[in-house]
């Protein structure tokens, strides 16, 4: 993975003498409100319900063992124990306190970390595949450029002050499982018909209140071009976004005003003007490609049996195997999910215990590197086969074995009520409930790929509109109330979700789950079909039914 | 009054004339507006000219006059309003104007860094208690990842 040389870590050493200095003069009254809310939250510090939240940058998602330790440490020394994955692969912490934020930001410095960019109308942390350099299905890795990027992102001094956040994806996988629809900007590499690999562009996909899938801005860009392209872009959304209305000033809402043959007029007048001068020379790409070198695999790894027997033999381990790996480019090896998903956690939350646990397994069986996920899991990308039935045990004995993911108990939640000062209900608790009902049924494991994404407000941080089951917390006069969506997808047949009817009351949650699961399972025409395609054939009508049958 | 020029402070002479009001006598600064109406006039007047520009301006329609302009003031009415960022890097890439570019109005000045990086190279603060942190954010940071940017 990428190692910082000496200018990186001045730049985040200095940033953290920085917001030192920002934050005593703040606490001596030197600094108003409104200004250190803007200086904080470019640091990744919102204040939420109890306390100051501190959201940590996990670039692209990708993790090293004492990182992962230094987070363990954090977590005890500083917050309560546990640190929670986000949506867009970052690291959350819930309680630090702001006075000693700055010597949390200088403990992550030690271990090439920052906080930089993660919140704030700025550019944000640049995600992308987490199976990124191991699955089967990808042109290239596409670390290298999200590094490229990353860089170009931070400290940007033009573009610290935008309308409103801003969110760019890359993604390289026949398979999107970066969502790149559904970002400011999507970056796909791609073939063109000479041969060569270059990026497509696609600008304006977003969620939150208006949820819009990404436009193709230029199906084919030369890779030196990555950079003037973006900066083009950026300069236009700067002077041309809206500034009247937050709810109006993502540069999806440009695009849908403007029309995307304007905005690309002005976006390529723009590039043709600077891009001579931005080129990304041949040679920084060759040493960054370099920075991703696959690690040595271990070239018998592909003559294990004993693997094969395992999995004959032990039914827990094979359903675990089943749900909870990936295959990998690289014979006799596996991608394996840490879910963070057990039953009666918070989805996404992970102990300090854990993390120290899950950096020894990473350095034991893994290279000594870890993924976030998108859907607030981790991954350990370079398992041995020989080595998954002790990796298994290993992990189930810490509670991060449950074979869950990409099914309905792998929910995507936001914090809701319980620690967002924005939230109109809570998720936390539905969610619980929700997964013992669910539990209490054996057969929900074979029902495949079903997303559920679980967001407390309209902000829909957990991008309830794209999940193939979506669930929205609204307020009806001071009462909990929950929307549901169907048919939302943030994958290749990018979809917004369909509102299935009126909003239910708490109670009525769980059960609504199991029935839209129920219909599910006597309406597919195979069990090949999954969730989202008998959806998508049946229509929303069936499970409507079901869902409002009773009132 | 006082401003930072140049990462020094320095004693700034300009006077603001107000649209409509008569020009005084001296270094003026007039909006963007009354330098394209009085453009001659303007030209011909005894001290130099500086125009404001306000953020929802168009830099281009300076093309014409960068060489003719000794000071571009970028009036920020937010602290949060980007654009005069925008608008510093055009004036200096793209209309290549190599005059004074001053921020006014109402920003932090922990933005000052930020600004010195797109080509702003004054400032002036509303509250000029403000100017000593201004003009040391300017040493924040050593190192940069923008190759294009100062
Ligand atoms: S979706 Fe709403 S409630 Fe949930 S974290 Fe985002 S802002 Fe808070």
């Amino acid at each position: 993975m990428y190692q910082y040389n000496d200018n990186d870590q001045t730049l985040i050493n200095e940033r953290v003498t920085q917001f030192r200095g920002q934050t005593e003069r703040y606490l001596k009254g030197e600094i108003g409100e409104d200004e250190f809310r803007a200086l904080r939250l470019m640091n990744g510090i919102y204040i939420q319900t109890h306390a100051p939240m501190l959201r940590i940058a996990g670039p692209y998602g990708l993790l090293s063992s004492p990182q992962l330790r230094k987070l363990a440490s954090i977590a005890r020394d500083y917050d309560k124990g546990y640190a929670h994955i986000t949506t867009r692969q970052n690291i959350q912490f819930n309680w630090p306190k702001l006075e000693q934020i700055p010597d949390i930001l200088e403990e992550l410095a030690s271990v090439q970390m920052h906080a930089i960019q993660t919140s704030g109308n700025c550019l944000r942390n640049t995600t992308a595949d987490h199976l990124a350099g191991v699955c089967t299905d990808e042109l290239e890795d596409p670390r290298p450029y999200c590094e490229i990027i990353r860089q170009w992102t931070i400290l940007h001094p033009e573009f610290a002050y935008l309308p409103r956040k801003f969110k760019i994806a890359v993604s390289s996988s026949k398979q999107d499982r970066a969502a790149t629809q559904l970002h400011d900007i999507g970056v796909h590499l791609v073939k063109n018909d000479a041969g060569e690999i270059g990026f497509r562009i696609l600008v304006g996909g977003g969620l939150g209140r208006t949820p819009i899938i990404g436009t193709e801005i230029r199906p084919f860009l030369e890779k030196k071009h990555i950079l003037s392209y973006l900066e083009a872009i950026l300069r236009v959304y700067n002077l041309n976004g809206r500034r009247d209305n937050k709810y109006r000033a993502r540069i999806k809402i440009l695009v849908r005003e403007e029309g995307i043959d304007k905005i690309r007029d002005l976006v390529e007048a723009e590039w043709l003007r600077i891009k001579d001068g931005m080129e990304v020379p041949a040679e920084t790409f060759e040493n960054m490609i370099a920075q991703f070198a696959a690690p040595t695999y271990d070239e018998s790894a592909a003559n294990d049996t004993s693997f094969a027997e395992k999995l004959a033999d032990d039914v827990a381990f094979s359903k675990w195997v089943k749900h909870n790996t990936a295959e990998h480019r690289v014979a006799g090896y596996k991608a394996v999910f840490v879910s963070l998903k057990a039953p009666d956690c918070p989805p996404g939350d992970i102990t300090d215990s854990q993390l120290d646990a899950v950096a020894d397994l990473a350095d034991e069986y893994s290279f000594g590197e870890v993924r976030s996920t998108h859907r607030q899991n981790l991954v350990l990308a370079d398992i041995q086969e020989a080595k998954l039935y002790e990796l298994w045990q290993k992990l189930d004995a810490l509670k991060l074995a449950t074979p869950n993911i990409g099914t309905v108990t792998d929910i995507i939640c936001c914090p809701g009520l319980d620690f967002c000062s924005l939230a109109n209900a809570g998720s936390i608790d539905v969610t619980r409930e929700i997964n013992n009902t669910l539990d209490d049924m054996d057969y929900i494991h074979d029902l495949g790929d079903i997303k559920v994404n679980f967001s407390g407000c309209m902000n829909g941080c957990a991008h309830q509109s794209v999940g193939h089951i979506g669930i929205l917390g609204v307020d009806k006069k001071g009462v909990e109330w929950y929307q549901l969506t169907l048919g939302g997808s943030s994958e290749n047949e990018a979809a917004i979700g369909q509102r299935l009817g009126r909003a239910i009351a708490k109670n009525e949650v769980p059960k609504a789950i199991t029935d839209i699961l129920e219909v599910y399972v006597a309406q597919r025409d195979s069990e090949e079909e999954t969730f989202l395609a008998t959806v998508n054939r049946v229509g929303i009508s069936p499970f409507k039914e079901k869902v409002y049958a009773n009132h | 009054m006082q401003i930072i020029k140049d990462k020094q402070l320095v004693e700034s002479n300009w006077t603001y004339v107000a649209d409509g009001d008569a020009l005084n006598e001296g270094d003026i600064t007039v909006s963007l507006a009354r330098w394209n109406e009085e453009k001659s006039a303007l030209q011909a007047h005894q001290g130099k000219v500086g125009v404001r520009l306000e953020s929802d301006a168009d830099v281009n329609v300076l093309a014409e006059d960068v060489d003719s302009l000794t000071l571009v003031e970028l009036n920020f009415p937010a602290f949060t309003d980007g654009r005069g960022f925008s608008h510093a890097r055009l004036l200096r890439d793209e209309l290549n104007y190599q005059g004074e570019i001053r921020a006014i109005g109402s920003y932090m000045p922990d933005q000052a860094f930020y600004l010195s990086r797109v080509g702003v190279n004054a400032f002036a603060m509303k509250n000029a208690d403000e100017l000593a942190v201004a003009l040391s954010t300017l040493d924040d940071f050593s190192v940069k990842y923008q190759a294009s940017t100062l």
